[in-house]
């Protein structure tokens, strides 16, 4: 049925003729007979308004929670309108990558301006093109530390877990040693980090807020590390970032971050975006697509791909990385997420989501759901629960409300903007009744 | 045209969020922000005619003719959009309970049991973002798999010359040695430097087939023939998939790992440079090192597994899901007899542009073609002074994208052409006559093929100035 093929077979009849074979088939003689195949062993096509019907009625199959009290690494913060509106543009969307910069401005300008973007929300000198997400670009920082002398990287204990696990197998591809910096009441233990710390370590990488929610004091962190020659990466969530000490200020050489909370829906967990910016000193070191400021011929200001002696299609075998396709359309979106908000409207998301965790983590204490850990938070934290979680979160569901997320000790909950007070104190009530 | 910022007022904002409805609660000092925050500020009118004005500035498919070679830029088809729009795919938190995403872990099932019959291999994930994630994920599980078997000499990994960069970059990633392989003359592996090559330290092999000549390699299976008697194993990259899709399987030339480009082959949108999906295709021997979270059916659900002897987790979650949920669209559409059909039509496609292009211009190698075809500028330019970069350029004021330039590297002057199957003849027809006429006024007036492009948004830019003085951000204090 529907190849979206435009040909008729008159015309491919013609087609053929010119070429000077007289079957399609013909065309594949290089092809050992041996493995030529037959046919597929699938289904036919079918038509659009089949296919339709069958997707929809796989979207069906999953439950859209109304209420959603779960992080974790990928947050419901409120899209704009007009992040859909301006990205589902067909040029932007069926465009490839920049290569071409006279036809390829509308794309290199929308980078630039997210790179600029970036670089304010970490407080950094330079930012690529975006990477995979959060958890490939931590694991891509890690490899623009380490060095000959250098070969191992500190990782909190207390990151996220998915960030952790992908730093390993990077690191475990390149022969990096990974060394997991303990916890102690649900923070990065300082002091267990300074016992660590030794002259061949590449980096320390921290997580603010950290997985559970806890702010880590990451001017602390980082000065420990560059006491001991080791550069500081911190991963941060973009939205905190808009009121809680820029990594620049903690003293960060480089910050990444999963950019999903900028305007992208939950999705099953992709695509999001990751995004990386760092220091002036460590800028060449950056993988991936950067755009870069020139002149064109009649002298005007443009944009084009920039620094490319770094990246795999001339490096090859000595390139900083592989990376080739990034996430470019979902740094569209982060960029005009970040243009829609403007700093009043980021800053005014991040004290929403604040405030709400903890109006949230108040109400939850006085019906026997404990704070685990002590200390400062920012819209995630972990309560002890009076029953078994699964036997909460199921009640929950039930009731068309996706509770936290179940971690060791608890139930790590979360909340943004989106979670109105009638929500929270919907669920307090639910909850009460659950334990009652 | 002005940046965002340059745009921006004062005061000016868009009203989204309403106001505070519990308590305030305030930050602790000691963890507040005190360096200024430069956002833009703007109404939704700027916003809305900034990103118009930037679209008007974009060459997409949709704008017109795409033949960048490798790079599969066939037609995005528009139901994958409003289905990869449904709320039953955006709005699933990837960490909700099971019983609650089965729609999603079936699209994610489903599109691996499709992917398997294409490619006859046994498994597949779609945690890889992009074909080179895929390439990395590729060689950790041949890394893994020589490793569990304590094969440690394997160190090294073969590359033909007529590689995509990303191979070797891969390889260089995952802690392998690169053994380049030179290529014969027609793009095809040197059997003989093949087999001086494979060996006890031989990890592996990477290879694309067809080859980044466009040609389908003959000796296929004797090159993975003499890769797995050296105790090697066989990648395929996919990039080139297209050519033969429903035609040739990677699994019955000999390979036993492929990664799949679902942003090429399988006609989800490139987003001006993502995202992709790099779907890892393994036969049994890999199975038990596949990343994290690989869905399985089991008693009529579907739930994640862990492989026992997992590499780990190459990205958070499960990888690119809305482009999953565009080319499992795709594939239903098409259906086996489709994608035979659509590999066919784009093997045709670019033997008929190729005809109609020789008489005008020196193809890198002769006869018939797969998917894809280059063209080489050596002598025109040795003639007229005209480079291939030029071509390229004029090309731009016809409203044409240009063919993918200089790559592959063994060929001087290199223009590679991959029409795909989605353009009808009168394009083709229309292509051919244009770039014939620009090749015709490479001998009669070089000059304006130097100065083009004159008609698009900007000219040709100073590339070198853009490097030696790397101006990254906007500078707020300028």
């Amino acid at each position: 049925m529907g190849s979206y093929l435009p040909s008729t077979a008159g015309q491919k009849r013609q087609m053929l003729e010119a070429v000077g074979v007289s079957q399609i088939e013909a065309l594949y003689d290089n092809v050992p007979a041996s493995i030529r195949l037959d046919g597929l062993d699938l289904a036919p096509g079918l038509s659009e308004m089949e296919v339709s019907a069958q997707m929809c009625a796989l979207a069906d199959k999953n439950h859209v929670f109304h209420t959603i009290f779960r992080g974790a690494g990928a947050y419901d913060h409120y899209i704009p309108a007009i992040v859909e509106r301006v990205c589902n543009k067909e040029e932007f969307l069926t465009a490839y990558t920049p290569y071409q910069a006279e036809i390829s401005q509308g794309i290199l300008q929308s980078i630039f301006e997210y790179q600029t973007m970036i670089c304010e929300l970490t407080g950094m000198d330079a930012s690529n093109a975006s990477v995979y997400d959060g958890a490939s670009a931590a694991a891509e920082a890690v490899a623009m530390c380490r060095d000959r002398k250098r070969n191992r990287a500190l990782v909190s204990a207390a990151a996220h877990p998915a960030v952790i696990q992908t730093i390993q197998t990077y690191c475990a591809g390149a022969d990096t040693e990974v060394a997991l910096i303990p916890t102690k009441d649900g923070r990065t233990d300082l002091d267990a980090l300074r016992a660590m710390l030794c002259d061949t370590d590449a980096c320390v990488y921290l997580q603010q807020p950290n997985f559970y929610g806890n702010l880590e004091d990451a001017e602390a962190t980082g000065a420990v590390a560059h006491e001991a020659g080791a550069k500081f990466i911190l991963g941060i969530h973009p939205i905190a970032a808009a009121i809680l000490k820029s990594p620049r200020e903690c003293g960060a050489d480089i910050a990444v971050g999963e950019g999903q909370p900028l305007g992208m829906p939950l999705a099953f967990g992709g695509p999001y975006l990751g995004f990386m910016a760092c220091t002036q000193a460590l800028f060449r070191k950056l993988p991936g697509r950067i755009v870069g400021e020139t002149v064109d011929a009649a002298d005007e200001r443009c944009f084009v791909l920039t620094l490319q002696a770094r990246e795999q299609h001339i490096r090859r075998e000595k390139a900083s990385s592989n990376i080739c396709s990034n996430q470019a359309l979902c740094a569209m979106r982060a960029a005009v997420y970040l243009a829609a908000m403007g700093p009043q409207g980021l800053q005014k998301a991040a004290q929403l989501s604040y405030a709400k965790a903890h109006y949230l983590a108040e109400e939850l204490e006085k019906i026997g759901f404990p704070r685990r850990y002590p200390g400062a938070f920012f819209q995630e934290f972990v309560t002890e629960t009076p029953l078994p979680a699964e036997q909460i979160l199921a009640k929950l569901e039930a009731h068309d409300i996706l509770g936290g997320y179940p971690v060791e000790g608890g139930i790590l909950w979360c909340t943004t903007e989106k979670n109105t007070k009638a929500q929270i104190d919907a669920l307090i009530g639910l909850l009460k009744e659950v334990c009652a | 045209m002005n940046l965002l910022f340059e745009k921006s007022v004062p005061g000016r904002a868009c009203t989204l969020l309403p106001d505070c409805d519990v308590p305030n609660a305030a930050l602790p000092e000691q963890f507040a922000r005190q360096q200024p925050l430069h956002l833009p500020e703007l109404s939704e009118t700027d916003i809305s005619r900034h990103y118009t004005e930037l679209s008007k500035r974009v060459h997409g498919v949709n704008d017109g003719f795409y033949p960048l070679g490798s790079c599969t830029m066939k037609y995005n088809p528009a139901l994958n959009e409003e289905i990869a729009a449904l709320p039953g795919f955006t709005g699933i938190h990837p960490l909700q309970p099971e019983y609650t995403a089965q729609g999603c872990m079936e699209v994610l099932a489903e599109a691996e049991r499709i992917l398997c019959a294409v490619t006859g291999m046994e498994a597949m994930t779609f945690q890889p973002a992009a074909g080179a994630h895929g390439e990395f994920t590729g060689l950790l599980l041949i890394k893994a798999y020589h490793r569990s078997r304590g094969d440690l000499q394997r160190t090294k990994i073969l590359v033909p010359d007529s590689a995509h960069g990303t191979n070797p970059a891969s390889a260089t990633m995952t802690g392998f040695e690169v053994v380049n392989v030179p290529s014969s003359p027609d793009g095809c592996v040197d059997l003989d430097a093949l087999r001086k090559a494979a060996g006890p330290d031989t990890a592996g092999l990477m290879l694309t087939n067809p080859n980044t000549l466009g040609l389908f390699d003959k000796n296929i299976l004797e090159i993975t023939r003499i890769v797995h008697e050296a105790g090697g194993l066989n990648y395929y990259d996919g990039a080139n998939l297209n050519a033969v899709m429903g035609v040739a399987r990677p699994g019955d030339m000999g390979f036993d790992v492929v990664h799949l480009n679902l942003h090429k082959t399988f006609s989800t949108p490139h987003g001006g440079g993502g995202p992709g999906s790099g779907a890892v295709g393994v036969k049994d021997l890999l199975v038990p090192f596949l990343p994290n979270r690989h869905v399985v059916e089991k008693d009529g659900h579907y739930t994640f597994e862990d492989a026992e002897q997992t590499i780990g987790s190459v990205k958070a979650f499960y990888g690119n899901f809305l482009v999953v949920v565009r080319a499992l669209c795709y594939m239903k559409m098409l259906g086996g007899d489709g994608m035979r059909d659509a590999a066919q039509t784009a093997v045709l496609n670019a033997n008929y542009l190729k005809k109609l292009l020789e008489p005008h211009c020196d193809a890198a190698t002769p006869g018939l073609c797969m998917h894809e075809f280059v063209l080489t500028m050596e002598h025109l330019k040795k003639e007229t002074g005209v480079s291939a970069m030029d071509v390229a350029k004029s090309m731009l004021d016809y409203g044409m994208h240009p063919p993918t330039m200089y790559f592959p590297l063994i060929v001087p002057e290199a223009l590679m052409f991959e029409p795909t199957e989605t353009e009808s003849k009168e394009t083709l027809d229309w292509a051919a006559q244009t770039i014939a006429e620009i090749l015709e006024r490479a001998h009669t007036d070089p000059e304006s093929l130097h100065a083009s492009p004159t008609r698009t948004p900007i000219r040709r830019p100073d590339e070198v100035r853009a490097a030696r003085t790397p101006k990254l951000r906007y500078s707020f204090d300028a």
